[in-house]
């Protein structure tokens, strides 16, 4: 990757934030500069909430690339306790325990490593939520 | 409104891996067919429209390697590209164009190679069909791992199984076995579908369509020269249309495909098509079963069934012919193949051939209503086309 895509994307990378809009309140995730509902370009970045419930998920055995010593892989859409929704790979599971509805937690986590430079990327993935109900 | 616009001629090459032609022959095989079958020739022809996403084989401009090949040279030309769903986005353009006025004859062809490149490289650029940093380079989710988030939210949510996923795959591999175009001309058992291994939990490989190489073509003409040429054209009624978020997260629901209802919705509409009740109008469905999870959301997103009621459908083998509605009688993505640009206009081919009673025998539906329908999705919903096929002229065009 070139080092101004690197740069575009330390933010996003390894804070675990939303774009709220400020004229209808809406918060996008991923962050983005314009609101597709209201047209606004006043938006800020904002905190998302790390709690959120699993609302699918899957175990991804064929995985591509350099992801692939990492598989299986378990991937998860999970909605915080905001709304909003993201898409993100699931850590410290057991597959087997996995259902939709089961409450999970952001965490940084290591996510890989950049093929020519060896350089370690981190991110945020999931885990069940710690002290659950 | 413009002017009513039918199908006079079909091609179809064989699907499957093609090492031995190149992009060009392969599209020719389907060409020459199609030509011959609407009874024209090359200088009749005013537009020519190819379908084809690329990026896995060597051509980067395959509409002119392609047109030089079948000797269109000079023709209007240009390619169309909408995911998985390129083939209908094609004749969706040169039906435009022949209902406007500008063509009297198109020419749609779509045409892919995927096997020129290894596994990998396929499931990493199809991988991209989504939101490419989001959802594919922070973890590598594949193209199978969105449809089993589909599949597991909806599995959960009504209590489908994985044996109702397979009973799509031993439909569709029975109806392609009568199909000597399909990539798998062959039987499988439930048993061999709930063996094969996983790909993406709940999907298993059985569950998958192929990497696929092949070609398809129509030819449109407008309603004078159709009738001119045969006396049993096949009209295109209606074409719906809508798109979907490119990050899945975005979506309002996981349980089925919001850009297929809007599609469906359209076209029924267009069609005068009680969207209540639509099996009632149409004899057969060529649906988009990219996985057999997407097949079962398609018959909820088309009305064929209630919401939540889809898998019920397979369960009680009302897809097949003699059922509710047949579903996928060429063997659908999953058996007959998946070469991207091409599988919209195969759906258009196998249609229109179904409504003129020449199928091969074993998967000839029964034409009472004289009405096909195509369901074609770009991405995971990304695109969605829902296109009527009919015998009977359109009430208006
Ligand atoms: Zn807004």
């Amino acid at each position: 990757m070139v080092l101004p895509v690197w740069w575009r994307k330390r933010i996003p990378r390894y804070r675990f934030v939303g774009a709220l809009c400020k004229d209808c309140g809406r918060i996008h995730y991923p962050p983005r500069n314009a609101c597709p509902y209201c047209g606004s370009r006043n938006l800020e970045l904002v905190p998302l909430p790390r709690r959120g419930v699993l609302e699918s998920y899957s175990i991804v055995y064929s995985v591509p690339g350099d992801n692939r010593l990492n598989a299986p892989l378990p991937i998860g859409l999970i909605r915080l306790e905001n709304g909003v929704r993201v898409v993100a790979e699931l850590t410290d599971v057991v597959p087997e325990k996995l259902e939709n509805g089961i409450e999970v937690e952001a965490v940084i986590r290591r996510i890989g490593e950049d093929g020519e430079t060896g350089t370690i990327l981190y991110g945020v993935k999931f885990r069940p939520a710690l002290g659950r109900k | 409104m413009g002017r009513r616009v039918a199908i006079v001629g079909t091609g179809h090459s064989k699907f499957g891996v093609r090492n031995d032609v190149n992009i060009p022959e392969l599209a020719y095989e389907a060409i020459r067919q199609a030509l011959d079958e609407a009874g024209i020739e090359k200088k009749d022809i005013d537009l020519v429209v190819t379908g084809y996403v690329g990026g896995w084989s060597s051509e980067g401009l395959a509409p002119v390697v392609v047109m030089e090949y079948a000797g269109l040279t000079g023709k209007p030309a240009y390619r169309i590209e909408a995911a998985c769903a390129t083939g209908s986005a094609a004749i969706k353009t040169a039906h435009d164009a022949v209902a406007a006025g500008e063509a009297d004859i198109a020419l749609v062809v779509g045409v892919e190679k995927m096997n020129e490149s290894p596994t990998p490289t396929v499931v990493e650029f199809i991988g991209r069909a989504g939101n490419y940093f989001w959802e594919f380079e922070n973890f590598g989710l594949t193209f199978p791992g969105y449809y089993a988030l589909y599949a597991t939210a909806y599995m959960q949510k009504y209590g489908a199984t994985e044996e109702d996923l397979c009973k799509v795959a031993v439909k569709n591999h029975y109806y392609a076995s009568f199909n000597p175009k399909a990539q798998f001309p062959r039987q499988i058992t439930l048993e061999q579908c709930l063996k094969s291994r996983y790909i993406a939990w709940p999907l298993k490989l059985f569950d998958c369509s192929p990497i696929t190489d092949g070609a398809a073509a129509v030819v449109l003409a407008s309603e004078e020269i159709a009738e001119k040429l045969t006396d049993s054209p096949v009209w295109i009624e209606a074409i719906g249309v809508s798109s979907g978020t490119s990050n899945l997260s975005r979506r309002p629901y996981f349980t089925n495909l919001p850009a297929a209802k809007i599609a469906a919705q359209a076209a029924y509409k267009k069609a005068g098509i009680d969207p209540e009740n639509p099996v009632k109008y149409l004899d057969l469905a060529e649906v988009h079963d990219c996985f057999t999870i997407a097949e079962i959301m398609a018959y909820e997103d088309l009305g064929f069934a209630k919401p939540g009621e889809g898998y019920k459908l397979i369960r009680e083998e009302q897809t097949y012919i003699g059922g509710v509605i047949p579903v996928n009688l060429s063997g659908g993505l999953k058996a007959k193949g998946h070469p991207l640009a091409a599988t919209g206009i195969s759906m258009a081919v196998d249609l229109t051939r179904q409504l003129q009673g020449r199928v091969e025998k074993g998967r000839q539906a029964e034409i009472k209503h004289g009405r096909a329908l195509a369901h074609n999705i770009g991405g995971t919903g990304h695109y969605a086309y829902v296109t009527i096929y009919s015998l009977s002229k359109p009430r208006s065009a």
